[in-house]
């Protein structure tokens, strides 16, 4: 299976678990929703990352798929075959093999090679943040993410919390069905903006406990951990402009289900705009609701007078 | 077949015994009052039961177990499980303290560093940590601890911790004698070398106290002084009630030897607490090498 | 062989070779079918608490929005539900099949430190009273996930102490069993049978309780800094005092990779025994299934990295974590091939030991798939925190663990009882449990894959219809587990006698087939001579 990014609904459906997943899934296949997951599968998404990793992601799947092919059908031969009410003598001389043994330790060892080699050379790529055209520094709070834009975009800067509407439906009891709301849960007040066909470099921290910003899309996703800094860089296809959904990925609390990543991809003249817009607005401190300068100020160097936000526990038994 | 024996030749399974379940409540006694203490529902004293009964289950059980062996009623099989499992529960006790080292060398060589904005992290000390250099010993980039300037000083290596280091290796070799004799059936000098290991182990405890106290009032070095205060104390504390117990355990074994136990063949109950010592004391010599020294 | 004189009457005032009468006979007991007894019917009581909790979860995620829970008590059903399982349920569901079957099967009276082999199980009652305490303590239960992250965990009210003592105590539980394990078989097999000759059931608890004592202290140590931090002003996981919370991550980890091996190897030595016996042939090549064993417990030490990898660690970290990891499939597969090979050319007959046995080896190697799959760093960023690593850890521990166990009760239980059980019943209850713990696990992949989180209460409106569908199929495994129940408490109450060997004309191998059922109270009195 070659690192490329075919439509995964139209895999050759081979093999049991090929099967259970390419026919149970079939009805969700046209469900799109927060990315382009056609429902039971990863996104290709639209980075260079996202779409090797599906390859990867493909690649091993229908490794494994052949392997169960293999060993199942060994599995399912005897159970029909050997059978004591078929009259199945047992051949009790069959103790062991040293030859079959060493062999099928070995093909396990070169099957599992063919899948390191192209997974570590993906890992030498993701790891290099170098170069990158823009910077945004990403904090974490119980329940919110707040970006600061470094570079060009130095001083614009805004908190970005779960949409009103969502909010409302997902209380316990609130009567509301949520299928009537739009993008319920992953839709939130002020999104990320970043330009297309540029390497965008996050800069992650949190503020209380470890949260972790990801967007399937993008292939990307890290853990922001309070009082260290991750990196984590993607560049989104030119072309490939519009508003992509993820989630927090690591427990953080009561509203971690409530803390969605919405990033709206413009092109990099759109962005332009958009930046102006916002350095105007920061600059005569009337800001607009979308973009609140909050917390734009460079943070502290110490603990000590950092004023943790009310929802934050940083560090709780020192103070 | 095993009838009128006076040294068993089958291997001792007990009848019934009631130390299990009363241990089991003892341990969620003790338990429940920490929980009360640090909740805040009841003040320290609601420790005091559990300890107490502590006390009693080791006691009642030991008890129990030395008068079957003066009885007679193990024979080597027993004896051999004894030790099988006197050993493995030190090595349990090993992966414990494991633990802590590890998070001491985790902190030294990965976690300081990084905060210092070393390797990769380089952007951790640019946006958060400004004006810390990531060097050893440290209470952390907020330098947390009881001084206003959030100073501190290390306990020098040369001093009572060098002294307490000879102080529990002399003691290793002074039971080690013990043994020997007991083997050898010199009671008198068994006696004599038991009661200076433990005396030894006391002292030893003793300037541990005396030292705590200095780093506390004189050196602004506490539990809460940053990473260096809680490694350091976390690993010496726990050595020092494992060197405390120990110092106990010898003392009782003392007793026994006072009231003739023990023959240079069987001595189960003196080499377990003499293995248990030199696990106490092995400990120590990493801690004073990676701890106070380097 | 039936000798009825016990050794320890030798010198007891009070003589009489049966159980004590009562209540004592549980509380004070030191005989090794008891104190199984006990730990048997208390990983059962805690299997369906656990489930119970599971139930909750399957509930609130059958639909998008909140419907039952408020957020808080969803965390704190997961995190519970999992602490639950894993130390209430089968941990001691393990110890209990040890404790009845290893002195069986080395031909040892007991097990070597009876005593501490019932303060072991009698500390677990009270450490789970004090973990489902917490439900009850102002600010509730513990909702930090069972991996208590700090500073997350650090954040627990009254119930965050009540949490780590309970977690304490269930340490010195497991590592004062570990010990009587280990001691057991390297001091107590009868003559004749040394160590390759021992069943593998034996030997896989033997490097099991190995790991246990290697790492339960670590854990101890893990959670005695959480409690530091929190009351004591420490800062091993608080950077601003030079720590890093990713520490306390890697010392759990230490521990909590090693702790999936101690909960699936001992299911290995039980398939082991259970497929040759109803493939009448022995196992295929035992030995390299010992040594397969022991090098899956090695690895377990150095890939515990790998549930880590989004966090944030060094590159060369990332890789070498990825291979070790992935090495592990090697001797684990080695493992399903010698078992293949062992129904290869067999003659198999389908009690019910051999269905769940047979579900255990097709679903296991699925969740090891799905490891796999989770080991390659660059996939991992997709699937970590998410339904996938869900689906492929219960694939692991339901018809992987818990499918085991259950197939050595049905397996051994006669041999307790004295009674076989209702076959068709139990037959039901393996194909209503099999189908239904795919319906209920398989479609989380897809959930996963699709991008939905883990430990989230509520979920975005094109994860409803997997998440129906894994809610029915969880309700359907739960209700077929009370048939379990049912097989279980008939069989006990009576029932057509069992020979000695139990599973006619398959000629099962090993001690315990030689001693009548039920199994005298007094297993091996006098030594049986291995030949
Ligand atoms: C019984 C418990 C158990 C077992 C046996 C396993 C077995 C394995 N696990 Fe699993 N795992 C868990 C319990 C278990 N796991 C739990 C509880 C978690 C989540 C913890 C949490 O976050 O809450 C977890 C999470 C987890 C992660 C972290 C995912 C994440 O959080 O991002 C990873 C990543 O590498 C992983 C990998 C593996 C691998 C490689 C195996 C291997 O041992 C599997 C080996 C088996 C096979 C591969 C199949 C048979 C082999 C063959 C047929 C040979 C041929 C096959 C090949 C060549 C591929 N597991
Ligand atoms: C051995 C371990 C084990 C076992 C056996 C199970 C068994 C089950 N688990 Fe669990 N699970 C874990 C270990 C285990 N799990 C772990 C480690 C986690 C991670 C926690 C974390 O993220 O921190 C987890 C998390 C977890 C989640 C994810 C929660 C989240 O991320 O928010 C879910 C969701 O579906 C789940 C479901 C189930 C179900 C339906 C079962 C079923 O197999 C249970 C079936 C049993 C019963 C149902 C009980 C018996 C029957 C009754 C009680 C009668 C009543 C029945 C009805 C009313 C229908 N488990
Ligand atoms: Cu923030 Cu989960
Ligand atoms: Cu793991």
């Amino acid at each position: 299976m070659s690192v490329t990014s075919d439509d995964s609904t139209s895999w050759p459906l081979k093999g049991i678990w090929a099967r259970a997943l390419g026919m149970t899934a079939f009805g969700l296949a046209t469900k799109a929703g927060a990315n382009t997951s056609n429902g039971y599968n990863l996104p290709v998404g639209v980075t260079e990352l996202s779409r090797e990793m599906y390859g990867l992601h493909m690649e091993v799947f229908w490794i494994c798929v052949g392997i169960a092919v293999v060993v199942f059908g060994a599995m399912i031969y005897s159970l029909v075959k050997f059978r004591h009410s078929k009259g199945a003598v047992p051949d009790t001389t069959m103790l062991h093999s040293t030859q079959v043994e060493i062999i099928w330790t070995l093909i396990p060892v070169i099957i599992l090679v063919v899948m390191a080699i192209p997974a570590a050379k993906i890992i030498l790529q993701m790891e290099d943040t170098r170069n990158s055209a823009l910077s945004i520094r990403v904090t974490a709070y119980q329940w919110k993410w707040q970006y600061q834009y470094m570079d060009e975009a130095e001083g614009v800067g805004f908190f970005s919390t779960l949409a009103r509407d969502s909010n409302f439906a997902r209380q316990l009891h609130s009567g509301i069905d949520p299928k009537t709301v739009p993008n319920y849960l992953l839709d939130v007040d002020n999104p990320m903006v970043i330009p297309s066909g540029t390497k965008v470099r996050l800069l992650l921290t949190s503020q209380d406990v470890i949260h972790a910003w990801w967007v399937p899309d993008f292939g990307a996703k890290r853990s922001a951990i309070p009082g260290f800094v991750n990196e984590l860089w993607f560049t989104v296809d030119p072309g490939k402009e519009g508003v992509y959904r993820g989630q927090c990925a690591a427990l953080c609390g009561r509203d971690h289900g409530f803390m969605p990543v919405v990033v709206d991809v413009r092109t990099p003249q759109d962005f332009k705009k958009w930046i102006e817009a916002q350095k105007a607005a920061v600059k005569q401190a009337a800001a607009p609701a979308n973009a609140a300068p909050a917390n734009a100020a460079p943070p502290n160097d110490s603990a000590r007078d950092a004023a943790p936000p009310p929802a934050a526990q940083v560090m709780p038994n020192h103070y | 077949m095993a009838q009128a024996h006076a040294e068993a030749d089958t291997y001792y399974v007990p009848h019934s015994s009631p130390w299990p379940i009363y241990g089991s409540v003892t341990l969620f006694t003790l338990m429940s009052g920490a929980v009360a203490t640090l909740d805040n529902w009841l003040p320290a004293w609601s420790l005091i039961p559990g300890f107490l009964m502590l006390v009693m289950l080791f006691i009642l059980w030991f008890h129990t177990v030395i008068g079957e062996n003066q009885k007679g009623m193990y024979n080597m099989a027993v004896d051999r499980s004894f030790r099988m499992g006197m050993m493995w529960f030190i090595f349990s006790e090993v992966m414990f303290f494991a633990a802590f080292f590890g998070a001491l060398f985790y902190a030294r060589n990965l976690s300081v560093p990084w905060l210092g904005g070393s390797g990769v992290k380089i952007f951790t000390r640019l946006l958060l940590w400004n004006n810390f250099d990531g060097s050893w010993p440290t209470n952390g980039p907020a330098a947390l601890g009881p001084r206003a300037n959030g100073s501190f000083e290390t306990v020098p290596a040369l001093g009572l911790p060098a002294v307490n280091t000879a102080i529990l290796l002399s003691s290793s070799i002074t039971i080690t004698i013990a043994h020997h004799a007991l083997i050898a059936g010199h009671r008198l000098q068994l006696k004599f070398f038991l009661a200076l290991t433990f005396l030894l182990g006391f002292t030893f405890v003793y300037f541990q106290a005396m030292e705590y106290h200095e780093a506390y009032t004189e050196l602004g070095l506490q539990l809460g002084t940053g990473i260096y205060g809680s490694t350091f104390f976390m690993l010496t504390g726990f050595h020092g009630m494992h060197v405390t117990l120990g110092a106990i355990m010898l003392t009782v074994i003392w007793f026994r030897v006072m009231k003739g136990h023990f023959s240079p063949e069987r001595h189960f109950g003196f080499e377990a607490v003499a293995w248990y010592w030199h696990f106490v004391d092995v400990v120590w010599l990493g801690l004073f090498i990676f701890v106070y020294w380097l | 062989m039936a000798n009825t004189e016990t050794s320890d009457t030798a010198h007891h005032d009070e003589h009489h070779d049966g159980p004590a009468t009562g209540i004592k006979r549980w509380l004070f007991a030191t005989n090794h079918k008891d104190i199984g007894t006990m730990y048997l019917v208390f990983s059962l009581i805690m299997f369906f608490v656990g489930g119970a909790m599971a139930m909750v979860i399957r509930a609130e995620l059958f639909q998008p929005g909140l419907q039952l829970v408020q957020p808080e008590f969803f965390n704190q059903m997961t995190t519970n539900h999992a602490l639950v399982m894993i130390f209430g349920a089968v941990m001691p569901a393990f110890v209990g099949l040890a404790n009845w079957m290893i002195p069986l099967q080395i031909g040892a009276p007991d097990m070597a430190l009876p005593r501490m082999n019932n303060f072991s199980f009698w500390i677990l009652p009270f450490a789970f009273t004090l973990l489902l305490g917490t439900f009850f303590v102002p600010g509730g239960a513990g909702a930090g996930g069972w991996t208590l992250y700090p500073p997350l965990s650090l954040q627990g009210g009254d119930s965050f102490p009540m949490m780590i003592f309970a977690i304490h105590m269930m340490g010195v539980s497991s590592i004062m069993g570990a010990i009587n394990v280990i001691v057991t078989i390297m001091n107590m097999r009868a003559p004749g049978m040394n160590l390759l000759k021992m069943p593998l059931f034996c030997w896989s608890w033997l490097i099991t309780a190995y790991l246990l004592i290697a790492v339960m202290p670590v854990l101890a140590g893990a959670v005695t800094m959480l409690l530091t931090d929190h009351f004591f002003k420490t800062s091993f996981f608080n950077a601003a005092g030079g720590g890093d919370p990713v520490m306390f991550e890697h010392i759990f980890w230490f521990f909590g990779h090693p702790e999936v091996y101690i909960m699936i190897l001992p299911a290995f030595g039980i398939v082991s025994e259970i497929l040759p016996t109803f493939s009448r042939k022995p196992l295929f090549g035992a030995t390299s299934m010992i040594y397969a064993i022991a090098s899956i417990a090695f690895l377990s030490f150095i890939v515990w990295g790998h549930h880590m990898f989004v966090d944030g660690m060094p590159l060369a970290a990332q890789v070498f974590y990825m291979m070790s990891t992935m090495l592990i499939a090697v001797p684990t597969g080695v493992k399903i091939f010698n078992w293949t090979a062992t129904m290869w050319r067999g003659s198999l007959t389908f009690e019910p030991p051999m269905l769940f046995a047979l579900s255990f080896l097709f679903l296991f190697t699925i969740g090891g798939f799905s490891g796999v799959m989770l080991a390659l760093v660059p996939v991992d960023f997709q699937y970590n925190q998410t339904y996938f690593v869900v689906a492929h850890f219960h694939y692991v521990l339901v018809p992987g663990a818990v499918f085991a166990i259950m197939g050595a009760v049905y397996y051994w239980l006669p041999k307790w009882t004295g009674h076989m059980y209702d076959m068709r019943l139990a037959k039901a209850h393996f194909w209503l449990s099999t189908i239904f713990v795919n319906v209920l696990f398989f479609p989380q992949h897809f959930l996963g894959l699709a991008g939905m989180p883990r430990r989230i209460p509520d979920y975005a409106v094109q994860f409803t219809d997997w998440n129906m569908v894994s809610s029915i199929g969880g309700f359907g495994f739960g209700l077929s587990q009370i048939l379990f129940v049912v097989v279980i408490i008939q069989c006990a109450r009576g029932g057509k006698k069992a020979t000695a060997e139990v599973w006619e004309g398959t000629h099962p191998t090993g001690l315990e087939w030689t001693l009548p059922s039920p199994a005298p109270y007094h297993s091996f009195t006098t030594a049986p001579d291995v030949k």
